[in-house]
């Protein structure tokens, strides 16, 4: 059962048992405390806590054995042309890789792993069909063979056109780019989550009502409005210190690199190191995203489109795909640029408008979204209590400037451009997307339109590709322009079915 | 944006078989009739409420009814399709006017299927998926011989076409 010269079978390290054993201490003391606090209210302190000791002994015994049988079965083979992973105890797997299918060696080690020298390594194919089935993890093992794995198996004969001058780093962190944090929208969520928090545990102790007893306390002297709204302040706080704690950890040490044989290379990660490389062949564009909060700063974040990146592990996704934090946008324009390999960058060329159509169409949606339910309420109002009448004032009052502003800002995001070997196309208001599409990966086109769409003369196009998220969107382009700009991106694919229009209000209807 | 070259997209140049036009029916009446049924039956037997069951069947059945007259004629109308030597172009949806296409060159699979129903009509479906995860084309309610063939000459094509599909 030995390979060749190569290589031989391989286990994982057997320090993996140390870090699962110290996981699942943690786990035991993480559900213990508010168990063992709810057992006291009904026996003695020592019978709880004993019950809760032995129970955390039983959970860490038996899920260390289990993982040590599972070190035990699994074992690897780097060979020539495949490789070979054997797991399972009653269920025996064996699955095998072809090498030059492999895309992707990703590796990931969090604090614990860091301290005993293990990494997690997973690697990938780019088939984006079969779900998980395609990627291989090998949970743990030691740096050094992690390395290991990650040159030997993404060695390519650097033959395909790969050009020394681009090779080096991209992109490095500037830690200025901190200030970036604190607006996205990371910090809202974590100021609710930390607001949460606090009630969830002081619950498990029976203290709730005290907790918020006290908090009435420390703002007797000011009326209810404004402990909302010192609450509501004290929570973003959190929030923001949250968002920067989180984006250090994430982005610590972050590097994009241009590695030889056509590889990207990104490493972060101040606790949690990661490393995670892309072949640019599975690269078939960047798209430049822009939250409302960082954009109103001149920011901007790069994600890569590749494919390969499978759709079903959500947060894996999120976090392979990430190539550059948010930054001054010139700076994300540049290395989107340096990433596709244009001199001039696609991401910020100048973009054509959508007809004036498309912003009526935005601008009733979004009163429709605000006066349906003010129409409701209103009614309501008028059939039960007047209240709802002024609820419904004041909504009004307050979202439909809102909307109306969200709408033309909407309307003005809409664009769409070809730049060199790239179809550009943004939109969005409150998470703008500027998608660098590499027209050579468009595997289709997709041209939908609405009834009243073809009454507006406009379409939706859509751009599907084999990479992201498998599909993009040239939102409400006059019809004319949409398809020219399809026939224009790939050429010879979209002529033999376009015929002259006859009058502007001609629609491709059916016979 | 009517310039001098504004261009439209012509239809797809083949129509569904007739039968298609039955099958569609038949599955529009089915799906009325289940709600329909269970809510007919249970206001048979349940006296107190049997207004409330009997009126949303009947409103049903009549909704229902109307849809099998009116939007099976529609789509047939709507749902055309074409294959050329470089490309398939698939037109689908009557409010919803959706045309699809795709180059013989990023086609990886072509699938025919027949259900019970369509077995009924000798109809079958033909499904073209491409690398895309949003890219299939569906042509509904061709005649089952002729999807046969059709699937036949895809794969023929797409075995000539060189590229690896994504």
């Amino acid at each position: 059962m030995t390979g060749g010269p190569e290589g031989e079978w391989r286990r994982l390290d057997p320090r993996t048992l140390l870090v699962t054993a110290a996981v699942l201490c943690g786990v035991a003391a993480g559900a213990g405390v508010p168990v063992a606090a709810g057992l006291s209210g009904g026996r003695p302190l020592w019978q709880a806590v004993g019950w809760v000791l032995a129970g955390a002994a039983l959970l860490v015994a038996c899920g260390t054995a289990a993982d040590w049988i599972r070190c035990r079965r699994t074992r690897y083979l780097i060979g020539p042309e495949r490789i070979d992973l054997h797991t399972g105890l009653l269920l025996l797997k064996h699955r095998s890789l072809a090498r030059d299918r492999i895309r992707s060696v990703d590796l990931t080690a969090n604090p614990l792993q860091r301290l005993l020298g293990l990494t997690k390594v997973r690697i990938g194919t780019g088939e984006s069909t079969g779900g998980g089935e395609s990627t291989l993890e090998l949970e743990l093992v030691t740096r050094a063979e992690g390395e290991r794995l990650r040159r030997e198996l993404l060695a390519r004969p650097a033959a395909s056109g790969t050009d020394p001058a681009h090779d080096g780093t991209l992109a490095v962190l500037d830690p200025r780019w901190i200030r970036y944090a604190p607006v996205s929208f990371v910090a809202p969520a974590l100021g609710g989550a930390a607001a949460g928090a606090v009630m969830q545990v002081s619950e498990w102790f029976g203290a709730q009502a005290e907790v918020i007893d006290w908090i009435g306390d420390r703002f007797e002297t000011v009326s209810l409005p404004w402990m909302i709204a010192d609450l509501v302040l004290l929570a973003t706080l959190a929030g923001a210190v949250g968002a920067l704690g989180l984006w250090v950890e994430m982005w610590w040490n972050f590097r994009l690199e241009r590695e030889p044989g056509g590889t990207l290379r990104v490493r972060r990660g101040l606790l949690t190191s990661r490393s995670v490389t892309l072949e640019e062949r599975r690269l078939r564009g960047v798209e430049r995203v822009e939250p409302l909060g960082v954009r109103l700063f001149g920011a901007a974040r790069l994600d890569a489109v590749a494919t390969g990146l499978t759709e079903d592990d959500d947060e894996k996704h999120t976090d392979l795909k990430a190539l550059l934090p948010a930054a001054p946008r010139a700076v994300a324009d540049r290395v989107a640029a340096e990433v596709l390999g244009e001199t001039a960058s696609p991401t910020s060329a100048p973009l054509a408008a959508h007809p004036r159509a498309a912003r009526g169409r935005r601008l009733r949606r979004a009163l429709a979204a605000v006066l349906l339910p003010a129409a409701v309420l209103a009614a309501l109002g008028a059939l039960l209590t007047p209240v709802l009448l002024y609820v419904a004032a004041g909504w009004t009052a307050v979202l439909v400037p809102l909307a109306v502003a969200l709408a033309l800002d909407a309307y003005r995001s809409l664009g769409h451009a070809l730049s060199g070997g790239h179809l550009v196309t943004r939109s969005g208001t409150v998470r703008r997307s500027t998608v660098a599409l590499r027209r050579t990966g468009i595997i289709g086109w997709t041209v939908k339109q609405s009834y009243f769409q073809r009454r507006a003369g406009l379409l939706t196009l859509t751009a599907t590709t084999a990479a992201g998220e498998g599909a993009y969107d040239v939102l409400d382009a006059g019809e004319a322009q949409g398809l020219g700009l399809a026939d224009r991106a790939v050429p010879g694919l979209l002529a033999p079915f376009l015929v002259p229009a006859e009058t502007p209000e001609a629609r491709p209807t059916s016979r | 944006m009517a310039g001098e070259n504004a261009v439209r997209l012509r239809p797809p140049e083949n129509a569904v078989d007739r039968r298609a036009v039955g099958w569609w029916r038949t599955q529009c009446l089915l799906a009325t009739a289940v709600p329909v049924t269970v809510l007919g039956v249970l206001g048979a037997l349940i006296a107190p409420a049997r207004f409330w069951l009997l009126l949303p069947a009947a409103v049903l059945a009549a909704a229902g009814l109307a849809c099998t007259a009116f939007f099976p004629a529609w789509w047939y109308r709507v749902h055309r399709w074409e294959v050329t030597d470089e490309a398939v172009y698939v037109r689908t949806g009557a409010l919803w006017q959706e045309s699809r296409i795709a180059p013989m060159s990023r086609i990886q699979t072509v699938d025919t299927v027949r259900g019970p129903l369509e077995q009924l009509f000798r109809l079958a479906t033909v499904t073209v998926t491409t690398a895309s995860s949003k890219g299939a084309l569906r042509v509904e309610g061709l005649d089952h011989e002729l999807a046969a063939d059709l699937a036949e000459r895809l794969t023929a094509l797409t075995r000539a076409t060189p590229g690896d599909a994504t």
